[in-house]
């Protein structure tokens, strides 16, 4: 090929680059280091689309307009990092419950609290799997390279509409303030998923929570189906209802749409599994240094495989389970104090060692910190 | 006007009545009043959408025959924001209540009315926070009781058209669940402004805020809402000292300002529409 489109591009305008290829129109948010430029830029490029930015007073309130942009139709985004990843738990819940597809972005910091602002973290990982109150499934991807933050946004806009949820894209500073050459693919290469929208004859009887289906179709305000939705339990109408037996068959429809198509929604990456003595799972911008580190044992003679978790959660249950076998450990090397790893101990713990090579001092996991740990375990 | 039936068969969910309010309740007035504005003024019913947050106020969308969101309490602005930008087409009208709309919700109240984005607000005003049982809210009067207030309430209280005039609502009104009539045409008034309105509409809670504070039952608190209320133009040509105490009730403002969605649009017509 030879008119390729390439661009030096950071993280953080990858994933709006990615998103206006998927269809987004609508962003609304508040701005937080390190996850601004998003904001930014798509407060340039969303109006040349026809699409509209808005700057909410929070980002409770950015979560919440998101959510309405939605259900009037749009594909929408917002943007965060930590501290605003906690004031939108409140609304996220919401969105979950009424199952309003949007795609929330995480450019995480060192926390607890307004923490280190520049410093790059992976803090948020056990917050986007619990940080709402309640039980319902997540979805969280988290990119280790720009041409993969341009790519996981789209996928994060598909599984968003087809599964009708929101889905977390979690950045590390690392990727969202990183600058790499990428090549933009070509629209007509890219796989676009747009809602199942009802048609006009199910305007009388429109079920906008029809438990007969997996995931419910969904119309947008304004088309004449005129639908309710709430944050209560609610019946296939979207009426309130505190049956039991209504919320058990919501709950178990809510949860089974993620868990019972596993397949389509689990991405990871995997090197020299094959043939391995040990095992380094890692994601998003601790990936780089894990495998540069890899690399370089294996030219000592070690045989170390790497497993790359694209998809956060739901968390890649058999895969890992399967490695656990062959080898006597894993490492789990993570920007926090061990948030990914317990995870890992308790799928692997049965067949395995599973140690934490853990940071969170601000500075991320260096090569040569892997390499250690590496000398540490073989 | 219509009659409240065919009222009833336009506007609202008939196999969802009849509502959960209280016998007394004022929010049934203030809601029929909502659902006369609209008939009136003849607007798509397919194009209206009744967005709230959480309350007993709130839960007035769900019996309404529109596009209706109950939302997360405080946040109904926040929800109605990203509606009405995402599709200006719709009529968008938050319900709330004093608690809702100016405690926790209080932030978007005053954003909403600065950025003057074409919303219409109802606050249903009852003084304390009803749903969860009578606490007291920041309408609640300084001295009256609340069972968070056992001993008198020691906050001062908003005034919640002067909070929103103040913010930049272009639109503002109070009127009363008494002065049913008089509110109604002020909702009209406040749907037909082309930026953020917001009506007042004080309510009685004769189940907590009555109880507490003895004012009686509801016919009582109503003949109480004729006594201590006086018309904005009335009030005009009264003494000062006659004035004293009284809730005045009309409206406050009504001004043409850009709105928001409008100056949005503008810049993406200059990269959308090519000449
Ligand atoms: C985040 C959150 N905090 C608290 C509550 C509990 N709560 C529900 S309604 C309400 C107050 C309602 O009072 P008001 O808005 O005045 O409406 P009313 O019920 O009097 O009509 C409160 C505090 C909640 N649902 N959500
Ligand atoms: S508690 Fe008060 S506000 Fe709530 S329904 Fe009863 S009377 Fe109305």
């Amino acid at each position: 090929m030879v008119n390729k489109n390439l661009k030096l591009m950071q993280g953080n305008e990858a994933c709006v680059e990615g998103a206006l290829a998927a269809g987004m129109k609508f962003f609304a948010g508040y701005p937080i280091t390190p996850s601004t430029e998003i904001a930014e830029i798509s407060a340039q490029r969303l109006p040349r689309v026809g699409g509209k930015f808005i700057q909410m007073e929070d980002e409770i309130a950015g979560m919440a307009a998101t959510i309405g942009g939605s259900l009037a139709g749009l594909k929408s985004m917002t943007a965060t990092s930590g501290p605003g990843f906690s004031l939108k738990q409140e609304n996220i819940g919401y969105a979950m419950l009424t199952e309003i597809p949007c795609v929330v972005v995480d450019v995480q910091r060192g926390g607890p609290s307004t923490g280190l602002p520049t410093a790059p973290s992976q803090s948020d990982v056990m917050q986007a799997k619990w940080g709402t109150h309640g039980d319902h499934p997540v979805i969280a991807l988290s990119p280790s390279s720009i041409r993969e933050t341009y790519d996981l946004t789209i996928q994060a806009f598909n599984l968003a509409e087809k599964y009708r949820t929101p889905v977390f894209l979690m950045l590390d500073e690392v990727i969202g303030h990183m600058r790499e050459k990428i090549e933009i693919p070509d629209p007509s290469d890219i796989e676009i998923f747009n809602r199942i929208t009802p048609d006009e004859s199910e305007k009388s009887d429109y079920k906008a929570y029809d438990n007969s289906l997996e995931v419910p179709k969904m119309a947008a305000f304004g088309e004449g189906f005129k639908f309710h939705v709430t944050g209560l339990m609610h019946d296939e109408f979207g009426f309130p209802k505190n049956d039991p037996t209504v919320t058990e068959i919501l709950m178990s429809r809510i949860m089974g749409k993620i868990e019972n198509n596993l397949e389509d929604i689990l991405l990871y990456d995997e090197y020299y599994t094959e043939d391995m003595d040990l095992l380094i799972l890692s994601y998003g911008g601790t990936f780089r240094s894990v495998m540069s580190a890899v690399r370089e044992a294996q030219r000592s003679g070690k045989k170390v495989g790497v497993f790359k978790a694209k998809t956060l959660w739901p968390f890649p249950e058999k895969r890992v389970k399967e490695l656990s076998k062959k080898v006597d450990n894993i490492i789990v090397a993570e920007m926090n104090l061990g948030q990914y790893y317990y995870e890992v101990d308790r799928i692997a713990r049965n067949n395995c060692e599973v140690s934490l090579l853990g940071k969170a001092n601000g500075e991320p996991i260096t090569p040569t910190e892997v390499l250690k740990k590496i000398k540490e375990v073989l | 006007m219509a009659v409240a039936s065919k009222l009833l068969e336009n506007n609202f969910r008939m196999n969802r009545l009849p509502h959960i309010w209280c016998p007394g309740c004022g929010h049934g007035i203030i809601m029929r009043g909502i659902a006369e504005a609209i008939e009136n003024l003849g607007y798509d019913k397919q194009k209206v959408c009744i967005i709230s947050g959480i309350g007993c106020s709130s839960r007035a969308p769900g019996y309404m025959d529109f596009n209706t969101l109950h939302t997360t309490h405080g946040r109904a602005l926040a929800f109605a924001t990203g509606v009405k930008l995402a599709n200006p087409d719709l009529k968008v009208i938050v319900v709330s209540g004093d608690g809702d709309a100016t405690a926790i919700g209080g932030n978007h109240l005053i954003h909403a009315a600065r950025r003057n984005i074409d919303i219409t607000t109802i606050v249903f005003n009852n003084n304390i926070y009803g749903m969860t049982g009578g606490q007291y809210s920041p309408t609640t009067p300084h001295n009256d009781l609340g069972t968070t207030a056992p001993y008198g309430n020691v906050d001062n209280v908003f005034d919640i058209c002067r909070l929103a005039e103040g913010a930049g609502a272009t639109y503002v009104a109070r009127g009363t669940v008494y002065h049913a009539k008089q509110l109604e045409k002020n909702i009209e008034s406040a749907l037909e402004n082309k930026g953020f309105s917001l009506v007042e509409g004080v309510s009685i809670c004769p189940t907590y805020y009555g109880r507490k504070n003895r004012k009686g039952d509801a016919a009582e608190m109503m003949i109480n809402l004729k006594e201590t209320t006086l018309d904005k133009k009335v009030a005009a040509k009264l003494p000062a000292e006659k004035k004293e105490g009284k809730l005045i009730i009309g409206e406050f403002v009504n001004k043409a300002q850009p709105e928001f969605c409008e100056e949005y649009h503008k810049i993406v017509d200059k990269f959308t529409k090519g000449d």
